[in-house]
């Protein structure tokens, strides 16, 4: 077996000339970047670590922009045998002191003893650090260190074994208790075989990504699995594509791109927000498959997406399904690359009510799922009821999942790490059911909003809103409703306000809007302000999230 | 022509981005690094000017650096339609 740096050296060794990334960036040419110059620009951030300390099995965090400094950073870690671990840069729109407090709670868990960021950062990342912090070595990006020579016998990476941790991958989790996935090399690497597999990559395939490295459908989907598989990868910024859907597209057509993952909303927005102009001349016939992957997916997402690019040479076969986790690595199921994916029209109400997936008759009103696929090669997967027992075929109950390619722990988080594996099984917190093999997926347990492929907790969102004068503690909820048109989740936060004057009933929701769409990952639109005694409470006295949604959806129905 | 701009886009922001049809954009209201507007309506917004002022807008214009109120858009449209 071996390790990241064996496969990476490899390739540098047997096709040092073969393009491993093009990246684009908008104002800049298209950029080529061989294993030789991935290799060479990953040894001078490794040597950067050697020379100032920085230990094999020393996490090191990331706070760059999407480009080659990232990217040669982060092979840089692997190469010395660091754990490389990325965190969100800071955008636009969020409040310095709430990415400093998520920073500071990062660091708090996690316990790096490195970061890497910019020198105009490095004041910003600095008062963000808790007294007496791990990190020893702030790393500014413009101080890296040349080697004399490079020598790939000596990389320090070489020296880690299969069962050594590779990466950190932080999944979202409420502010303060974020949890870093810890994957061990021999779990990537399975992970990526059997995924290949499911695939059936060939020497054809292009993968075309705007995803962002901080998540692991763009980490492992499209960064990891096209460098050490050696299949050629085109990287696009998650922040220009979100202004301009459309160079997926060009993307798309330029290079002759096969392969790309999206989460659902986005199947809706390059639908609707792409100009004729920016599609004129461009062939998407070479895209075999596009995987919808990382919030519900919804067959009318498909079918929009289909008539918007099917004159542009789209097949519908390309339409592919894929149910994923970071504690997987990535991919659990992958469905629609050698079958299409499978439709289930099943009765609405017997799923509603009786947690059963009966097909739908006339006569009643139905759901369209989409399976996620089969499971890939190296998972099993089962449905259980609540106390852990196996359910057939149709009946929703927890989906749990076994496989060689699990998270070793969350690191630092053995309470996390022992509560998620029972008996040799992960307990995904998803619901779901199963048909013969197809795995379908129909909710989740805990109580999370995806939005955009973002996950956020209700109750990050209701403690925003508390802070606002006017709103009081508990007496707000946060909720998420499916919008048909954008083809993702609407966040609503429902709060009480004492006052009965209109004006500082507005007053008190643009505050609302405000501090909670620069305090969190979403931009809130939909405050409802109510009077007092309005929000049902559960007799514990705590916030009943789903019933006070239904007396909302009834109230705003009409 | 600004004027016309201004009144324009502040009343699809409201309705369109925001939900709120009756509020009112002041015109040196802050846009984007306030969060008004998050990245994924700026799209929205720069189909809409374009196609309502018919002026061509750049992606890599869509920023708060090339605007970040109003009366800043108004500014570049229509300089632009000129």
């Amino acid at each position: 077996m071996s390790t990241f740096s064996d496969l990476l050296l490899d390739a540098y060794r047997d096709c040092p000339d073969k393009v491993s990334m093009t990246v684009l960036l908008t104002g800049h040419e298209d950029l080529q970047v061989t294993y030789r110059q991935l290799v060479e620009g990953a040894a001078v951030c490794a040597n950067t670590y050697e020379q100032q300390g920085v230990q094999p099995g020393e996490v090191v965090v990331l706070i760059l922009q999407h480009g080659l400094e990232l990217i040669f950073a982060y092979w840089g870690a692997i190469l010395h045998g660091a754990i490389p671990s990325i965190m969100p840069f800071l955008t636009e729109k969020l409040q310095p002191d709430r990415y400093r407090a998520d920073l500071s709670a990062l660091v708090g868990i996690t316990r790096p003893e490195c970061i890497v960021t910019y020198r105009e950062f490095e004041a910003e990342v600095k008062a963000a650090l808790p007294e007496a912090s791990s990190v020893r070595k702030l790393i500014v990006s413009d101080e890296l260190v040349q080697p004399a020579k490079i020598d790939t016998q000596t990389f320090k990476g070489l020296q880690r074994t299969e069962k050594d941790i590779v990466l950190l991958q932080h999944s979202s989790g409420t502010t303060g208790l974020q949890k870093g996935v810890a994957l061990a090399h021999g779990a990537v690497l399975n992970q990526l075989d059997s995924y290949a597999h499911a695939l059936r990559i060939n020497d054809k395939d292009v993968i075309v990504s705007w995803l962002p490295l901080y998540h692991d459908m763009g980490l492992i989907a499209g960064f990891l699995l096209p460098i050490l598989k050696r299949i050629p990868l085109v990287l696009l910024s998650p922040f220009e594509w979100v202004r301009s859907p459309a160079k997926l597209m060009q993307a798309v057509s330029k290079y002759k791109g096969t392969l790309s993952w999206l989460p659902n909303f986005a199947y809706n927005f390059c639908a609707m927000k792409t100009r004729d102009r920016d599609l004129e001349g461009i062939d998407l016939s070479s895209w075999r498959a596009i995987s919808n992957c990382s919030e519900p997916m919804r067959y009318e997402s498909h079918r929009v997406f289909l008539d918007r690019f099917q004159p542009y040479g789209l097949h519908e076969s390309a339409l592919c399904t894929c149910y994923a986790m970071a504690e997987n690595v990535f991919a659990v199921t992958q469905g629609g690359i050698e079958a299409e994916v499978m439709i289930d029209d099943i009765n609405r109400d017997a799923m509603q009510s009786k947690k059963l997936a009966v097909p739908a008759s006339v006569d009643a009103p139905s759901i369209k799922m989409v399976s996620a696929g089969r499971p890939i090669r190296n998972v099993k997967v089962k449905i259980v009821d609540e106390s852990g027992l196996d359910l057939p075929d149709r009946h929703i109950g927890e989906v749990v999942l076994q496989s060689d390619s699990m998270l070793t722990e969350y690191y630092h988080r053995p309470d996390a790490t022992e509560n998620a594996l029972k008996g040799g099984w992960y307990f995904t917190g998803d619901y779901g059911y199963m048909v013969g093999e197809e795995v379908f997926v129909a909710g989740r347990k805990k109580e999370m909003i995806i939005v955009a492929g973002k996950n956020v907790y209700p109750m990050d969102l209701e403690e925003l809103a508390m802070e606002v004068t006017g709103v009081h503690a508990g007496r707000v909820v946060a909720f998420g409703i499916f919008n048909e048109t954008t083809g993702t989740e609407d966040v609503i936060l429902v709060a009480e306000v004492d006052t009965e004057d209109q004006d500082e009933r507005d007053a008190i929701g643009d505050a609302i809007r405000q501090t909670v769409t620069r305090g969190s990952a979403v931009a809130l639109r939909h405050v409802y302000l109510v009077d007092s005694k309005w929000l049902i409470k559960t007799s514990s006295g705590k916030n009943a999230r789903t019933a006070n949604k239904e007396k909302y959806l009834s109230e705003t129905s009409n | 022509m600004k004027d016309e701009i201004i009144q324009k886009t502040g009343a699809y922001i409201a309705s369109t981005v925001l939900k709120q049809p009756n509020r009112v954009i002041k015109a040196d209201q802050l846009l984007i690094s306030s969060g008004l507007i998050d990245s994924f309506s700026l799209v929205d917004l720069a189909l809409f000017v374009e196609d309502t002022f018919n002026v061509h807008l750049d992606d890599s214009e869509l920023n708060k650096d090339v605007f970040d109120t109003l009366e800043q858009l108004a500014e570049l449209v229509a300089s632009r339609a000129a």
